[in-house]
């Protein structure tokens, strides 16, 4: 869960911020906007730093304390960036009873990371996801848009490797 | 391009031939050959995308394109065995198909005209020739109604969802039935709500429909939010036929009185959500969404939203208000979202599963749906098998099948020639049904007299290798996380909760502990706000009735049974098999193990991690945990 401000400092670009005005224009009057506007800046930004609250806080009207009260509720919401290959291990209770907590403590071990961080290096980000529905798979994790399934602790190593 | 009801009529008549020859095994004389790959979530995992461009490669090169069809389409429940790929009309079954093995299946398959029977599931080829698979141990005790097109159509195209009598029961309501009468043909056909509550749907759409009468605007929302870990029967009706959905609103629209509708998905389904908005986007392209449905005055229209990753979403007023662009916290109830929901209007609330019923029996009459089950709990159930089972994945169940029916029989059994121990159903709110319940029908009633609950339909089965205080601890720590923190008792108490149960595998728990998370479990269930917090206890609960020796000896014992508790973990050498090789002290990295060559090795306790390393290096098999 994101609840921690991020430190590294934001880079945003003014691209980035014109299709961010634009996704709240197109938004702004409709009832129970401020969820898709969320998620769509989130699509654009990579995560929802404090900087990107405000101007959408600017541009809609709601108290910045109520944009970051519902920003930092939700899992999907990051406060800080993700690293350029996103691991996400499924720990939903199929996964779970075929052994994922052992891989994702033996990521946490070789990425010298917690689970929520991100590797100095920007290039590996670790966190939990709760069931992905491929449970036929289990267990299961993900890099990015890669599933790879049926995993023992052992495979760890060759799926890092591919990122190298 | 709108569609009257004739046009429609005209494309089920059209398609609706070649559509249901895939349903069953037929011979093969003069049709064209089908060939349906899965394009779920778990075998696109497995590269089924790449599959179906093979195949369109091969059957180019070949030359045979006019011959063959090939169809993307949902799920077929037997997750363990994809990719999967069926070809109609002999209905073979290739199961685990590999992009490398297309090439030969064409070739024999589909020019030669003869099944490649070496990557068939094994169990359909027997000696007097391949059999159905509808016939095979998984599939013969099922019975598919909600689950009735995933498979079958190619869920990106409204025309063949038209085959199979799509959108044909939308008509027949708004055409010839009024709205009261098809709130209780629902009532008559005993639906009840089958994302775990069990309530039933025809009561909660009365009640929309009349307790404000004459509101300005009424809303139908639909819980696809399927938080429960271990379930994904929602996601495969979602991602399989998106439009027996999008059907049962409008009609549930129709119903009480209402013009919008909303799907709430959780985020992390992204084939689910393109399908929907496939599908959404094809309904109003013929007019079946949008106004004047049908040339009548009826206006419908459905609009997705998305979860952003909080089970509690899936609870009704915490989903509402999350829509409504808020943090996902639920409210008091009354008013009920029946009275007062979305946007403070009538609203209700059902389940994908609860609505892919509806249409069949708006078609079918409500005597056909309430012949299927039990006295109570009428219909079939949609159940996601997981865990330590061999056969994996979704079925479809009548209510009254036994555990034993589910497990052995369709779900071919524990892997490894391991014991049953237990079969957790309800995820997070739901119990344990251990091995003397096995022959325990399911229904709603049944399941919460052993003090388990049917919940959305996870299934996930343990062996003799899982531990049951440490499932319990698993569960809590999830609804720790879940919790929104709106209620102190749900807030707190899982807190304090999830810490005894962390002590006890810790091996510091007493016996006292015990009797205090007891307590705190009943408090905890009488007075949190919403049902998480309500079922948040349900694990320990069960584990503890049925399972309370496990705690007892993770207390008394300091051990744990079933070797999964580290702390607990006791790592000795046999000193009969130890040949002395030293290889195990040499691997371990605590420096634990003394010995010298060719002398049994001892594992020193105090020094022993538990990581396990000797373990694995031991190629004797002399080291074990106990």
């Amino acid at each position: 869960m994101g609840s921690t401000i991020s430190s590294i400092p934001f880079a945003g670009t003014p691209e980035q911020e014109k299709k961010l005005r634009a996704v709240i224009d197109s938004h702004k009057n409709e009832k129970g906007c401020l969820m898709p506007i969320l998620q769509q800046a989130q699509e654009i930004y990579g995560y929802l730093p404090i900087e990107v609250q405000k101007i959408i806080a600017a541009e809609t009207g709601y108290p910045l304390e109520k944009i970051y009260g519902v920003v930092t509720f939700y899992a999907q919401f990051a406060l800080n960036p993700k690293g350029q290959y996103k691991i996400s291990v499924c720990l939903g209770t199929a996964c779970y009873v075929k052994g994922s907590g052992d891989i994702y403590n033996k990521l946490i071990e070789k990425l010298g990371i917690d689970g929520g961080g991100c590797t100095p290096d920007g290039k590996f980000s670790l966190e939990a996801c709760r069931c992905i529905g491929a449970c036929g798979l289990a267990p299961v994790l993900t890099v990015n848009d890669d599933v790879y399934g049926r995993l023992t602790v052992d495979d760890i190593d060759d799926i890092l490797a591919k990122y190298n | 391009m709108k569609k009257s009801l004739e046009e429609l009529n005209a494309i089920r008549d059209k398609i609706k031939g070649q559509v249901e020859v895939r349903r069953e095994s037929s011979d093969s004389a003069d049709k064209k050959y089908q060939v349906l790959v899965c394009g779920g979530t778990g075998c696109t995992s497995s590269g089924s995308a790449k599959i179906i461009e093979k195949l369109n490669e091969e059957i180019e090169k070949n030359g045979i394109s006019d011959k063959v069809d090939v169809i993307k389409t949902g799920c077929f429940g037997l997750c363990a065995l994809g990719p999967i790929m069926i070809v109609y009309p002999e209905g073979a079954f290739y199961s685990m198909v590999k992009e490398e093995e297309i090439p030969e299946i064409v070739r024999e398959h589909l020019v030669n005209g003869h099944v490649d029977t070496k990557y068939l599931y094994k169990e359909t080829v027997t000696n007097e020739g391949i059999k159905s698979l509808n016939e095979t141990n998984f599939y013969k005790k099922q019975h598919r109604v909600a689950l009735r097109n995933c498979g079958v159509i190619n869920p990106e195209n409204i025309d063949e969802y038209i085959g199979t009598d799509g959108y044909q029961a939308l008509a027949k309501v708004i055409t010839e039935m009024k709205p009261e009468d098809v709130i209780q043909t629902i009532l008559d056909s005993g639906l009840r709500g089958r994302g775990g509550g069990g309530f039933p749907t025809g009561m909660k759409w009365k009640l929309a429909r009349n307790i404000v009468p004459n509101a300005d605007q009424k809303y139908v929302c639909c819980n696809a939010d399927e938080g429960d870990p271990g379930a994904f029967m929602d996601r495969s009706v979602l991602e399989g036929d998106p439009h027996v959905v999008l059907e049962a609103m409008a009609i549930a629209g129709y119903a009480i009185g209402a013009n919008q509708g909303y799907i709430y998905v959780r985020a992390e389904y992204p084939i689910a959500i393109h399908r929907l908005e496939i599908a959404i986007g094809q309904a109003r392209e013929y007019g079946i969404l949008g106004k004047g449905i049908f040339g009548t005055d009826f206006d419908f229209d459905i609009e997705l939203r998305l979860g952003a990753g909080a089970f509690v979403c899936g609870e009704e007023t915490a989903l509402m208000t999350s829509i409504e662009g808020n943090r996902g916290e639920p409210r008091p109830r009354p008013p009920f979202p029946a009275e007062k929901g979305l946007y403070g209007k009538p609203t209700i609330l059902n389940n994908v599963e609860t609505y892919a019923n509806v249409p069949r029996i708006i078609l079918n009459g409500a005597e056909w749906f309430s012949a299927m089950g039990t006295e109570k709990s009428k219909g079939t159930k949609v159940f996601a098998l997981g865990g330590k089972i061999n056969n994996t994945g979704l079925v479809e169940v009548p209510m009254g099948t036994t555990l034993r029916e589910v497990v052995e029989e369709i779900g071919g059994g524990i892997p490894h020639g391991k014991k049953f121990k237990a079969a957790q159903t309800g995820g997070p709110s739901g119990g344990c049904i251990p091995a003397e319940h096995f022959d325990i029908p399911i229904d709603y009633d049944n399941l919460i007299a052993i003090g388990s609950m049917m919940g959305s339909g996870g299934l996930i089965v343990m062996d003799e290798d899982n531990c049951m205080v440490d499932i319990a601890k698993f569960f809590l720590e999830f609804t720790v996380d879940e919790s929104c923190g709106k209620c102190t008792p749900c807030r707190v108490g899982t807190k304090r909760l999830l810490e005894i149960l962390d002590k006890i595998t810790r091996g510091q728990g007493t016996l006292e502990d015990i009797d205090k998370m007891e307590e705190l479990c009943y408090y905890i269930k009488a007075n949190s706000l919403c049902g998480l917090g309500q079922t948040a206890p349900n694990p320990v609960l069960s584990t503890l009735k049925f399972f309370r020796d496990e705690y007892v000896a993770h207390v008394v014992d300091k051990r744990c049974p079933a070797g999964v508790c580290k702390k607990l973990l006791s790592f000795e050498i046999d000193p009969d098999k130890c040949k002395g090789c030293t290889a195990c002290a040499r691997v371990c990295p605590a420096g634990a193990i003394e010995g010298s060559v060719k002398t049994p090795h001892v594992i020193n306790k105090d020094k022993c991690l538990k990581c396990g390393a000797c373990i694995e290096k031991c190629k004797f098999g002399a080291i074990s945990k106990k």
